[in-house]
């Protein structure tokens, strides 16, 4: 698990400048020992072999990366045809913070431990997530990654957490299948990965599978969550689910995102508030 | 570790013995543990294991059938299949369970096939089994016994083969050399494409690489087939297929001739075809298989019968190709707390020792795992690392362990990764670990640099050079922080080995002793490829690496 970081607040405060109480000035550049000196340090590989071209190669791209002067205070080869450099420089380049556009996820990222206290808090009882693969979709790797324990990017899969009943029904389950598990397992979520978009395949599954759970459970439907490489965030409404997640999602995010939805639907609860 | 390690090593002498343990000569313990104890904790973990090797013993799975096959010959894939490509292995399995059931053994029914349809080769029959031309039966009296010579004398082929790689592998190990310095240093290499992995590895052989590990792809543990053939698209990894094999192992022994000392090289024998990849690792001359006895049950829900099933049959192939194995406690750690579940790793690491001298396998071939994984903002957490480090060297001390680096605690955070990392490394040399994973700082960041690897690597020869011999130097004092820990750490883990004798291993998996994780014994994936031995079961294979465990002497 990236242990440090999941309980930052999404809305990171803007105080980038170590100016302490006083507001953050609107410009701004990178500090290096000195406010507004504007230095950084980068280190890169060139395929290129080591000595006095490579080193200037190396000096060239800082360049063009907007460092100047540039200062390639260190290099040296890997294996006969690739050289390594450390570079500091100062940039001329000023941030705007008034510019700054952050992705609002409407939702905090929670820790393993906060999920199983929220659950615990708002339900009484554990939250059960079934996922699986619809239509001919083989490809688990997805669902796999956001449900086994093993996990994906550094953060356990929700199997992980304590208070989430998982049940992975694995790959190429039929909608009416889906349906049916989920009834029977009084699930709160239900989890689809496609990966496959042959002829849309994912759009048109996904949005059979939603068509079904209305059909089936109206009001009292779970939560429904797709997931895959090729669906745009947006889509939601489109295919008829709660979330859409894309590329490079992990399991936090999703563990995160129920808990906050669950405690939306029943409400405003303290718990949904953190 | 030299800077300049080509040069030097071509003439370093190669070492007297191919596999030596990690230690010359014995010495004595640096933690004071009691032997009584020691003794205890593995007459519990013997006990423990006791149950689920006699389930083993009874049971056949559909992957061990597809395993013998492979061993009597059967290669390729049904390219006509409406699944895409089918390896006939399965095909034929597949039909034999449909006809006649798996419980006697495939050997049997397609054996006897053969030599009824007066057919050449496994592949024909393979051919004809797809086309509908085969019904499968269980021989009778001299048919049978007509069935079971031919099935031996294939199936000793596929063994003979197996030999041929170990008597090779020995032999490049004498000409070219082992690594000149313990801990061997191991690296991973994952593009998903195979002539590309062959690219990074064998520069990371170059630069200091002992052993190069090949990932598999994500999701490669749940299929109930391998894959056939180069491939060149894989999830995070690259598929393991017998021709992938091939095309590495050929690229190491070219690159182990340049540094002047023998590269190993590593897979995973693991998930539902574990027996099979196992069978294609010795044929392909592998040299390390990931072997875990219970890693697919806890982590990727894989049918508690069928792993141990399929874990003692690929136990027995490995004993026999003299491939080392590397178990996987280290992922305990990344699950539960490393602190606080430390004793959950020896109670395993003792449970694969026993699974794995039973099947066969040698000390020194025992990669038991385990990992630097402590967080490391609570105090003294380097001095817990050692004190469970130096645990597991002491209690295997012929085993060539298997160190694996922090991942849990690598936040993104290079610079404090690459120190990290540098501590880990420590840790290796001071506690006389055999093999050392190679820890990257962007672990959780990004699949790794080239410069990201080229770093490790100087991060591992700066502590190994400059730690050199420390370990010789390395006296905890007796009744102090490390030793108390250690000793305490066992203590916990026979009270724990008490608690499963008790109730039974399967138990201890269901109720969630490992990694937290609660695996009851008919659940999981490919329980459905379990099957109960018949009476006249019959599995050739199996018989001559039994009869070859019984045989071999273990080696000094």
């Amino acid at each position: 698990m990236t242990a440090a970081p999941p309980t930052r607040s999404p809305h990171p405060s803007a105080a980038t400048e170590p100016t302490a109480s006083t507001e953050p000035a609107r410009y701004v550049r990178p500090y290096g020992d000195t406010t507004g000196d504007g230095m950084v340090q980068v280190s890169f590989t060139l395929p290129v072999p080591a000595g006095p071209k490579a080193d200037g190669a190396a000096s060239q791209l800082a360049k063009k990366m907007g460092l100047d002067p540039a200062l390639v205070v260190h290099s040296h080869p890997i294996g006969a045809d690739f050289t390594f450099f450390v570079v500091y420089g100062k940039v001329g380049h000023l941030v705007d913070l008034d510019q700054v556009r952050v992705v609002e996820r409407e939702y905090p990222l929670l820790t393993p431990a906060e999920v199983n206290a929220t659950v615990k808090r708002l339900l009484r009882r554990k939250l059960v997530v079934v996922g699986g693969c619809i239509g001919t979709d083989a490809h688990t790797v997805g669902i796999d990654a956001i449900l086994n324990i093993k996990g994906f990017a550094g953060e356990k899969g929700l199997e992980y957490y304590r208070e989430l009943r998982v049940v992975n029904l694995g790959a190429q389950v039929s909608v009416p299948d889906l349906v049916r598990r989920a009834r029977a397992e009084h699930a709160d979520a239900v989890l689809v990965s496609q990966v496959v978009t042959q002829r849309d395949a994912h759009i048109l599954n996904t949005q059979q599978m939603s068509a079904a759970f209305r059909e089936a459970l109206g009001e009292r439907r779970p939560l429904l969550v797709a997931g895959g490489p090729r669906f745009d965030p947006m889509m939601a409404d489109e295919l008829g689910v709660d979330r859409v997640f894309g590329r490079g999602t992990t399991p936090g995010e999703v563990a995160s995102f129920l808990v906050h939805a669950l405690a939306t639907r029943r409400g405003p609860t303290p718990a949904a508030r953190t | 570790m030299n800077a300049a390690p080509a040069a030097t090593r071509g003439t370093t002498p190669p070492p007297v013995r191919a596999t030596a343990p990690a230690r010359t000569a014995p010495r004595p313990s640096l933690l004071g543990l009691d032997p009584a104890t020691v003794a205890t904790a593995r007459a519990l973990a013997a006990r423990a294991a006791q149950p689920v090797i006699d389930l083993a013993t009874a049971h056949t799975t559909v992957s061990v059938e597809r395993a013998t096959l492979r061993l009597a010959g059967l290669t390729g894939a049904d390219t006509t299949h409406r699944a895409g490509d089918v390896p006939w292995v399965n095909r034929v399995v597949d039909t034999v369970a449909e006809h006649c059931g798996l419980q006697h053994g495939v050997s049997l029914p397609v054996f006897h096939a053969l030599r009824e349809h007066d057919l050449a080769t496994l592949t024909d029959l393979a051919e004809a089994t797809a086309a509908g031309q085969i019904r499968y039966t269980l021989p009778t009296g001299a048919a049978r016994r007509r069935a079971e010579r031919a099935a031996r004398t294939a199936v000793a082929r596929g063994i003979r083969t197996i030999d041929r790689n170990r008597a090779q592998r020995d032999r490049l190990v004498a000409r070219l050399g082992d690594p000149p310095q313990r801990p061997w240093i191991y690296l991973i290499v994952a593009t998903g494409d195979i002539d590309e992995d062959v690219v990074q590895a064998q520069n990371a052989a170059r630069a200091g690489a002992d052993v190069i590990a090949v990932i598999r792809s994500t999701g490669q543990s749940l299929l109930d087939y391998v894959p056939e053939g180069a491939t060149h698209h894989g999830f995070a990894g690259t598929y393991a297929t017998q021709e992938n094999f091939r095309i590495m192992r050929a690229a190491l022994d070219e690159v182990s001739r340049e540094v002047g000392r023998y590269v190993r090289l590593t897979n995973y024998a693991s998930g539902l075809c574990m027996p099979e990849i196992a069978v294609l690792a010795g044929l392909q001359r592998l040299d390390m298989m990931l072997n875990d006895s219970m890693y697919g049950i806890l982590f990727r829900d894989i049918n508690p019968v069928r792993t141990f099933v399929d874990q003692r049959f690929s136990r027995q192939v490995h004993a026999r190709a003299g491939i080392i194995i590397n178990t996987g406690e280290d992922n305990y750690l990344t699950t539960d707390d490393a602190v606080s579940a430390a004793h959950t790793v020896t109670v395993s690491q003792l449970l694969n020792e026993c699974f794995a001298h039973e099947a066969g396998l040698a000390d020194w071939q025992l990669g038991l795992g385990h990992a630097f994984e402590i967080n490391p903002d609570l105090p003294d957490s380097f001095r817990l690392e050692l004190a469970h480090a130096l645990l597991a060297r002491e209690l295997f001390p012929h085993a060539p362990l298997k160190w694996m680096p922090p991942t849990k605690h690598m936040t993104g955070d290079v610079f404090r990764g690459y120190l990290l990392n540098g501590f880990f490394n420590l840790a290796g040399a001071l506690t006389g670990q055999g093999i050392l994973l190679v820890g990257m700082m962007t672990e959780a960041v990004v699949t790794p640099f080239l410069s990201d690897r080229d770093l490790a690597l100087a991060n591992v020869r700066y502590v190994l050079g400059a730690a050199g011999n420390l370990a010789e130097d390395f006296r905890p004092a007796p009744d102090g922080f490390i030793a108390t820990r250690a000793r305490h750490v066992l203590d916990q883990a026979v009270r724990l080995l008490e608690r499963i004798v008790d109730d039974g291993l399967l138990t201890a998996i269901a109720t969630g002793t490992f990694g937290l994780m609660k695996r009851p014994p008919d659940g999981g994936k490919g329980a459905d490829g379990v099957i109960a031995k018949a009476e006249d079961y019959l599995n050739p294979a199996a018989s001559l690496l039994e009869e070859h465990a019984a045989r071999e002497e273990p080696r000094p």
